[in-house]
């Protein structure tokens, strides 16, 4: 499933909305997560996941071609923790 | 780092502020998208969020583990896990962000 095909599904089910505020609706849902990451925070999703962000120290890193070492700088990376319901779901258990 | 949590209200908050539909429906809407994009999920279906990221299912074989307080072998059964790939954008935004 693509995004286009979520906003779709949304839209199917909510006739009485425009498509494009079905769209901005799906956006905003991700764009909220996004921002909230890139300010540091975590989004707990309850059922569904935890999105979160973690920090990767600096490290030397080598270039695997040329076998030169490299500083890798401190930096931060998204991190998505599958609910507990939604790991569930996957397995059959629901 | 502001390490604020934020939920399902937020989102639905945002949406509110966004679209301007009752507080209600947003929270509804919210839930909807979640439900749909589980459901695809747990259907094995891969979802992919452009400038988002993609989830994908993830099929594990059985494996023998072993509880690492006592040693003892534990089986573990087949399962499915989910994984999600963020894309560069969110990457870069998250990297730039949380610069020191």
């Amino acid at each position: 499933m693509i995004r286009s095909e979520l906003i779709q599904k949304i839209a199917d089910e909510n006739p009485h909305l425009y498509q494009r505020d079905v769209e901005r609706i799906v956006n905003t849902i991700f764009e909220e997560i996004t921002g909230a990451m890139s300010r540091g925070d975590r989004v707990e999703l309850r059922g569904f996941g935890a999105f979160s962000v973690k920090q990767r120290d600096a490290r030397v890193g080598r270039n695997p071609r040329t076998g030169e070492t490299v500083h890798v700088e401190e930096k931060h990376v998204p991190f998505f923790k599958t609910g507990k319901l939604l790991r569930d779901r996957l397995n059959g258990n629901d | 780092m502001a390490d604020k949590t934020l939920t399902r209200m937020d989102l639905s908050e945002a949406v509110f502020r966004e679209v301007g539909l009752s507080r209600n429906e947003s929270a509804q809407l919210v839930e909807s998208v979640l439900e749909h994009m589980s459901n695809a999920l747990v259907d094995g279906e891969q979802v992919k969020i452009s400038s988002f990221g993609t989830f994908s299912v993830r099929s594990k074989s059985a494996r023998v583990g072993r509880n690492p307080k006592t040693g003892e072998e534990v089986p573990i059964n087949p399962r499915r896990v989910l994984t999600f790939r963020p894309s560069h954008l969110m990457k870069d935004r998250v990297a730039s962000g949380n610069k020191s």
